[in-house]
This record gives C-alpha cells, structure tokens and sequence, in this order.
C-alpha cells in the first residue's frame, strides 16, 4: 500500500462526488426534489461521448454538454414543473420513474443489436497516462479531476455569492415562499438549478468516462446512491454541508476501498452503512449541520 | 351505511384480487406465472403500503424482509438429502433440517417481523430523509450479508431447488391474507393513531399519541408481511439469488405503491396488480398479441420502456396516484359530487 497513491486517488472520487453532490444538492435546495434519476443524466452523457467520438473531443464533449443540460431542462419541464407541490413520495417515485425509463431506453440498444452489454468511449484517453511521483503512480485524469473539481466549485461559490442570480438562488433555497414574496422567480431559478445541475452531470460524465472506458445502461448508478446517502449524511438542508457530505463519503470509499484487507473487504459496505446508521441517529440534521439550529424532529 | 362502506373497502381490493387469481387459471402457462408473480406483488406492496402509506415515513428497507423471508423459507424447503451438496459450507443445523410449505411462510413472516422490530426500534426515531437513508442502510447491509455469509444461506450464488408451491391457491390466498391483516391494522386503534400522526404530528402528540410506539408497531407488522411476502415469492421463483430481493424491487414496488395511491390499501393493491399486468401484457405483445381485433406486436425489451413511461405519466397526471389515495366508495368524491343544500355532513 502507498499512502500518497492511496491518498490522492482517494481525493480524486471525493472531488467528483463533490461535483455530484452539488449537482443534486442544488435541486433540492430549489425544489426539495431528491434527483434519484442524476445518475442516468451521467449515463446519458457517457452514452454520447460513446456515439460521437469519431468527432473528436472538443466536438464530442460539447454535445455531451447539450444533451445532458438538455434532458435535465426536459426533467423539470415535462415531469417536475407538473408536480410541484405534490407530496415528496410522488416526486421521489417520478423520479425513480425517469431513471427506469433512461435505463430501459439504454438498454433497448442491446435487446435489438443482440450484442453483449457495454460500449466502450475513447473521449480523451490520453488522460489516462500515468506520472511518477516517488513510489505512487497517478494518472493523469486523477489530477484532472481534482483540478476540475475544485475550478467548477470555486466558479459556482462566485456565482452564488457575487451575481443577483446567484442570490435569489440562495435565498430560494433558504425559504422558497419568501422569496417569491419578494420578487424572486420561481420558474427561472429551479431552471436555473436544473441547467446547472445538467452542466455538472456532464462534466463527471466526461470524468468517469475516463476513468471507466465501458458505458452500460446503470453506468454511475450505483455513485449515485453513494453521493445521496453522502448528502444526506453530510446534511441535505444546506449546499455547503451536503457537498461535505459527498465529498467525505468519497474519501471514505476511496480510502478503506484501498487499505482494507481483501478479505475482510466483502463485508466493506456493511461496515459503512452501519456507519451510516450510527451517524443519523447522532445527528439527523447531518454530520456537518451547525450546532445551534432549530434540532431536527424526532420521536 | 357507514358498516357497508367499510365492508366495501375491504371487499373491493379481495374481489380485484380472486378476479385477477381466476383470470390467471384461464391463461397460458407462461403468462399464469406472471399473473402469480402479480399477486405475489400484491403482498409486498400491502406489507409496504402496512408503513409508509399509514405512517408516511418511507421506507427503502421494507426488501430485506422480504429477502429474509425469501431465504429462510426457501432454505428450509430445499431436501435435506441434496442440501449439504449444493450448499457446503452451510451450519450443520440448517444443512440438514427441512420444513413444510406452511410452516416455512409462517417462519418467513416471524422472522421479517423480528428483524423488523429489533431494525425499528432505534430506526423509527427518525423521520424524513434520514429515515429513508437509514432503512436504506440496512437493505445494503442485508443484502451485503446475505451474499457474502455462506453459513446461512447461498451467498453469491442462487439457491435453486425450492419447491414450487406458489400457484393459483397459494397466490390468491397469499395476497387475500395480507390484505385482510392491513385492512384490520388499519381499522384499528393503531392504525388510526399512526394515521394521525401522519397528518399532523404536533397534534398527534398532543392528544397523547406514542409516535415512536406506533411506528414501531407498524414498521413490525410490515416486516412480518414483507417476510410473508418474501416466502411466497421463492416457492413462486423456485430459485432465488440475493440481485432478486435488491435495489429493482425496492424502487419498483415503491413506485407500484405510490403509482396506485401510497395512502390507500386499495391503492395499493390497484398499483400493485395494474403495474404487474401492464409488465405482463406487454411482455406478451413482445411476441404479438391481438387485442379487439388489431394485431399489435412490440420490439423486444420495449415492456420496460412502456412500465416506466406509463408509471410517470400516471405520476404527472395524477399525483397522489390512480385512487387519489381514497379507499373504494360507491360514493362519488366530493368534487365530482353535486352540490346539496344544506345537507349536514354525516358524524
């Protein structure tokens, strides 16, 4: 095992996380909507990086870009606008609806051609190169996407604090029905985090792509769910804890994915569900919520 | 009247589910397995509908109840002789024991219950999102035991050889007895109580309502039907691996419920059997089929595609599901009512 190869591996999944958990954290903060279907938002753009790669990558990586902000836009305006106000059950199980129906679309594909499943994307390969540094071995994408990671979130803590926008996000997610009171548009800002939350779906799209050349019908499914037990963990009421919240459940697979014994590692998701578990009963506000505020409802 | 309306809302969701039995018997072979499966769907769903239509709360654990029923009463049944030879590494105890048919569903639902009840007794302090994460955990680390522990059970690969007992009988009377259990949970103290607190929690408590007491009772009697559920469906499988009683079905029988009106029994047992039907009826059309005349023949794999798309077109246009989460009444709802004059509402 190598620490500083352990270490900034695991630094990189918990930036994309990050990433992730901004992307889904945004929406709920307009819209109280867990965005269960983000991960076929991923897979959608990991499916046109795989379509379009004879195009070349600056080509391939803006159509992915299109076309990912396009389907989240098309999510709010065809499904989510219709139901706002609807109990959170409804909008969970739309959701759940719309990440069935990607991934049948996806796997429709496979049912026709009869092939085995899986697509194989060269968007920027070269990124996969390794460096030498002492003993580890980094690949490029993995400095990529710490550097990705935290150019987006300082653009996007700029956006929300330095433009009139950005603030009337805040203040929506803060208290919705105040805001609108004072004049802020609803329709415009959920619209708003829905395009902003497709940007950053396509942006880990290209990274995972990267990472993983096979694109599948639950590609970044199963990160999905990770990123939203993060999320509510770290504290779903506000941006900055939830993004902790990803953030730290992505250093923590990385980490114990890595230093773990191969044989006790089988039972890895267990230990950290029962983590999971522990840490909600503590805190159900989330880990990071700060002391002080109004105690989260228990009985 | 009022003795009839509630005789009704109990005979409408039995008399959907013997139809859909005895429709069942008149079909092909392949399709009557779906049509048992449907009904198999109908417990989970009323087991599901026990907690989160009562209380709420969601719940993404209520599949590890039915996995655990599924194991243990899948287990048990296969023949002892062959046991210790397809499963090597089980303890001695379970490799060479064997139950009946009943006795297993009557184990299935005791085991669901207490591994319900000892789940909820921390679990049910919490509400909202954490709740949902927290019995989300525990299916992950169900599902994580059960694949990797091969003293209990088959770990990662699949436990065949199960009896298949689930047919028209089993099926119907399955899905029969779990509705009559939530119907009288429901009609009870208890179930009035969590309603209460499902509408309004300060209040609730106010008139002297345990929260914690009632959702614990609630979350037991769903794990206890989950389970029964859960043994129904691997005498219906024949064969069960632990991929089966995963993610798909918590989210599909999820979707089922809210699809038919997550705060209704019938509800439930209309999202149930409409979603299955519609899987059913579709995989059918994959290979041709005729309605009123037309020859109507799909792609194959396009059965998910139309599930999913049907689901959320119902979520859209109806929001609080396909009974708006009222129970069956011959009365008309109040919208749709003509106004009366002054006629005082029924106490």
């Amino acid at each position: 095992m190598n620490v500083l190869q352990t270490s900034i591996d695991a630094l990189a999944l918990g930036a994309v996380y990050a990433l992730m958990a901004v992307g889904i954290g945004l929406v709920f903060g307009v819209l109280r909507l867990v965005n269960f279907a983000y991960g076929q938002l991923i897979m959608a753009g990991a499916y046109t990086l795989a379509f379009t790669g004879s195009w070349g990558d600056p080509a391939s990586i803006a159509v992915c870009v299109a076309v990912v902000v396009t389907l989240s836009v098309a999510m709010e305006l065809l499904a989510f606008r219709r139901l706002r106000g609807a109990s959170p059950a409804t909008m969970l199980a739309a959701t759940f609806a719309i990440s069935f129906l990607l991934q049948s679309i996806a796997l429709l594909r496979y049912s026709f051609a009869n092939k085995p499943i899986g697509d194989s994307v060269g968007t920027l390969s070269g990124l996969n190169r390794s460096l030498r540094l002492g003993s580890a071995q980094i690949q490029w994408i993995t400095i990529v996407a710490i550097v990705v990671a935290l150019v987006v979130l300082a653009a996007l803590g700029l956006f929300l604090n330095r433009t009139s926008i950005g603030l009337q996000m805040r203040a929506a997610a803060a208290d919705f029905r105040t805001a609108r009171m004072l004049g802020v548009g609803a329709n415009t800002v959920i619209l708003l985090a829905f395009v902003i939350s497709g940007l950053l779906a396509a942006i880990t799209a290209v990274i995972f792509v990267v990472q993983t050349p096979l694109v599948t019908p639950d590609f970044a499914l199963r990160d999905t769910i990770i990123v939203l037990v993060g999320i509510v963990v770290g504290g779903i009421d506000r941006l900055v804890t939830a993004t902790l919240g990803g953030f730290f459940i992505g250093v923590a697979t990385g980490v114990l994915g890595d230093t773990l014994p191969s044989g006790s590692r089988v039972y890895l998701p267990s230990a950290v569900f029962a983590l999971v578990i522990l840490v909600l009963l503590l805190r159900p506000r989330g880990l990071f919520a700060i002391f002080g505020r109004a105690p989260a409802e228990r009985v | 009247m009022r003795r009839l309306n509630a005789s009704l809302q109990l005979l409408a969701p039995c008399a959907l589910v013997v139809l859909v039995g005895l429709g069942g018997r008149a079909t092909t072979a392949g399709t009557q397995t779906e049509v048992w499966n449907a009904l198999v769907n109908v417990a989970i769903v009323v087991g599901l509908y026990v907690f989160v239509g009562n209380s709420g709360v969601l719940s993404f654990g209520q599949i590890s109840f039915v996995a655990v029923g599924a194991f243990a009463a899948g287990l048990l049944t296969v023949d002892p002789t062959v046991k210790p030879n397809v499963l090597p590494g089980l303890w001695p105890f379970l490799a060479h024991h064997s139950i009946g048919n009943v006795p297993s569903l009557l184990l299935a639902a005791a085991l669901g219950g207490v591994f319900a009840f000892l789940v909820g007794l921390p679990l049910m302090r919490l509400s909202g999102l954490a709740a949902g994460i927290a019995t989300f955990a525990v299916l992950e680390i169900t599902h994580n035991v059960l694949r990797n522990w091969t003293k209990i059970g088959p770990g990662a690969t699949t436990l065949a050889l199960v009896p298949g007992t689930t047919t028209f009988a089993q099926a119907t009377l399955g899905a029969l007895i779990a509705v009559v259990v939530a119907f009288c949970y429901q009609q009870s103290r208890f179930g009035r109580q969590l309603r209460a607190t499902r509408e309004d929690p300060a209040a609730a408590r106010a008139a002297g309502i345990d929260i914690h007491r009632q959702r614990l009772l609630a979350f037991t009697l769903s794990g206890a039907l989950c389970g029964f559920a859960g043994g129904l469906l691997v005498h219906l499988l024949g064969s069960i691996d632990t991929e089966q009683v995963y993610l798909d079905l918590t989210f599909l029988t999820l979707a089922m419920l809210v699809v038919g009106g997550a705060q209704s029994l019938f509800g439930a047992v209309v999202g149930a059997l409409g979603v299955s039907l519609l899987d059913t009826f579709l995989g059918n059309a994959e290979n041709t089929v005729h309605v009123l005349g037309l020859r109507l023949h799909l792609p194959g794999g396009s059965r998910l595609v139309g599930v999913a798309a049907a689901m959320l077109v119902v979520l859209v246009l109806r929001p609080s599901g396909l009974t708006g989460g009222r129970e069956f009444s011959l009365r008309l709802p109040r919208r749709l009512r003509a106004p009366r004059a002054q006629a005082p509402e029924p106490r």
